[in-house]
């Protein structure tokens, strides 16, 4: 597998340059919204290398009706339904203030036809503040009723649809709700993405005890936090097997450790996601952690270390 | 995110006044638990906050055990606790809690020297009535949403107002909490073991016959506050709700504890947890 992770820590997607190889999940963390709690000081502490906005629409979405949150064993079920101010409002509203962030902007986007996808990532490719686009497929394609992210074929056609419109990297967010993702991942990499990311949540339902109807609003929602990591563990090594392209791995990570796991499975950078609702600069910790297990066991250089701590994954 | 088609809801993402604030440091701090307190049925956490700023009154803090967060009933509780500030006096935080689930049974069980992790101050405050009103403020409490009224009605006696407080409780076991509170108080009960024997709403109605000039400041649980909501809104009285929401983050992040307001959608954590009770959607409490 190509390795995008070079000897200084940095990560190149494409033609986006990370420092260093800690993103955000899209949806796990609203850098305005933190803003507005944290002040300044988010700025100058920024705990990602990248930042991946909340996932944006064609259209305004309200997201889905509470309760939206359900606590699982070392775990989370969150049912939000992509709340956004669609297309519009977010190039108007939201974009300014994102592109006040001291890191790349990784736009997440979500279509709910081919010709969404197309819209979207025309209208966003084109904004010099945007350095990459991820495609976010766990959507139902209305017009399929097939989850675009579910079947290669429907991947293939996705990629075919917006490959052309920009240069600028296309990552595509793998669901891991699939019977193979890796083949998801293939045909990702057929239709010319620059990464692939994952795991998406995983499907799951909490019942409320009472009522002993489902918890959530919608019904159902997806799972993150540490409850996932193995199966997220288990999906990076299977798809960094079987593309070239590099891998952002992400999976209930909580500690550097954890982060090193992801390394030696294959992938390329790695995303924090719902450990950031329990530390806002998990990020950064999570990092450290890594960095300092790394000088722990003599190594020194990011690519060297994180080849050594994968050899025992190759085959 | 969840691959299941949303119901169609209005949309928009409500963005209110910004209401007051006080940043806090980034990211989460450890801080040891000084002092621990039974109150009636409730529990007083005092903690030392070297590195926070003092929070507004009605702002609140995630709270987590450093040790031991994760071993409790059914191998919870994994996400932080939203807590409102009971009371602030320079670094030292007090936090009041009832022990009902996994999360509070560990911090229930903190004892002094122990090390409690917190994110805050977090969310807006309590806004000072628009109109200062020279009768004064009634501030209503329910329950363990008793908590920020002690904070705020310390604070608008500072500055100079007479606030009486309509505490309500179910039991006598519970009404020790109001003992926190300066100024006037009345106390309603549930069970009648104390004070007047009914909810606290029908003290509101009473005093609002009486003088319906004052703003009204409420915490308590959901039934309350819809029902202070009501009232006010047929005597257009100017009322805030401390709302409360499971959730995951507290900063604005997941998205996870939205409430209905009339404009759409609002997250409690960063977009309150104080909310104009006008701005409320009638059917906020309908599932």
């Amino acid at each position: 597998m190509a390795r995008a992770l070079g000897d200084d820590g940095r990560v190149s997607i494409g033609s986006l340059e990370l420092e260093h190889p800690v993103l955000n999940g899209s949806g796990t963390f609203d850098a305005i919204a933190a803003l507005r709690t944290f002040g300044d000081e988010l700025r100058r502490r920024f705990p990602f290398a990248g930042f991946v906005s909340k996932t944006i629409t064609v259209s305004p979405r309200g997201g889905n009706p509470p309760p939206r949150l359900w606590e699982t064993p070392a775990g989370l079920i969150n049912s939000i339904g992509l709340p956004n101010k669609g297309l519009r409002g977010f190039l108007q509203h939201d974009l300014p203030e994102l592109a006040t962030l001291p890191v790349p902007l990784i736009v997440s986007v979500a279509g709910f036809s081919y010709e969404e996808f197309r819209h979207l990532v025309a209208e966003v490719a084109e904004r010099p503040q945007v350095a990459a686009i991820e495609l976010n497929v766990s959507c139902p394609n209305v017009k399929s009723g097939c989850v675009m992210g579910s079947e290669p074929d429907e991947t293939g056609a996705l990629m075919e649809v917006v490959r052309s419109l920009t240069s600028k990297p296309l990552i595509v967010k793998l669901t891991p709700n699939v019977s193979d993702v890796a083949a998801v991942a293939e045909a990702a990499e057929r239709g010319g993405c620059d990464a692939v990311s994952l795991i998406n949540t995983l499907r799951a339902v909490a019942i409320d005890p009472d009522t002993g109807s489902p918890w959530l609003g919608a019904g159902q929602g997806g799972l993150s936090g540490p409850a996932v990591r193995a199966v997220a563990l288990a999906m990076t090594l299977d798809v960094a097997a079987r593309v070239r392209v590099p891998v952002i791995g992400m999976g209930g990570i909580e500690r550097g450790q954890d982060a090193l796991d992801f390394f030696a499975a294959g992938a390329s950078c790695v995303a924090v996601g719902t450990e950031s609702f329990r530390d806002p600069a998990a990020g950064t910790r999570i990092r450290d952690e890594m960095v300092a297990l790394l000088a722990k066991r003599g190594f020194e250089s990011a690519q060297s270390d994180f080849a050594k701590v994968s050899e025992p994954t190759k085959k | 995110m969840s691959g299941a088609t949303p119901p169609e809801v209005e949309v928009g993402l409500a963005a209110p006044e910004p209401g007051p604030r006080v940043e806090a440091p980034f990211g989460r701090r450890a801080c040891p638990v000084i002092a621990t307190e039974s109150v009636g049925a409730y529990r007083l956490l005092a903690v030392e906050d070297h590195h926070g700023p003092a929070p507004l009154p009605g702002q609140f803090y995630m709270l987590a055990a450093a040790d031991g967060w994760g071993g409790e009933a059914g191998e919870r509780p994994y996400l932080g606790r939203a807590f409102s500030v009971c009371r602030s006096r320079g670094t030292r935080l007090e936090f009041l809690l009832e022990r009902i689930g996994p999360g509070t049974d560990r911090l229930g069980r903190l004892s002094p020297g122990e090390q409690m992790l917190l994110v805050g101050p977090l969310g807006i405050g309590f806004s000072e009535p628009a109109a200062p009103s020279s009768t004064g403020v009634l501030l209503v409490a329910g329950g363990i949403g008793i908590a920020p009224i002690v904070t705020w009605a310390e604070a608008l006696i500072a500055s100079g107002a007479q606030p009486l407080t309509l505490a309500g409780f179910r039991s006598r076991a519970h009404t020790s909490a109001a003992q926190l509170l300066g100024g006037d108080v009345q106390i309603a009960t549930d069970d009648g073991s104390q004070g007047h024997d009914g909810f606290v709403t029908e003290l509101l109605e009473a005093e609002l016959e009486h003088d319906d000039a004052r703003a009204v400041y409420a915490c308590g649980p959901p039934m309350m506050l819809e029902a202070v909501r009501a009232i006010c809104a047929r005597r257009a009285v100017q009322a805030q709700l401390a709302l409360e929401e499971a959730m995951a983050c507290g900063f604005g992040a997941c998205f996870g504890c939205v409430v209905r307001t009339t404009t759409g959608y609002r997250r409690i954590c960063v977009d309150g947890p104080i909310i104009d009770a006008r701005d409320l959607d009638e059917t906020w409490l309908e599932r």
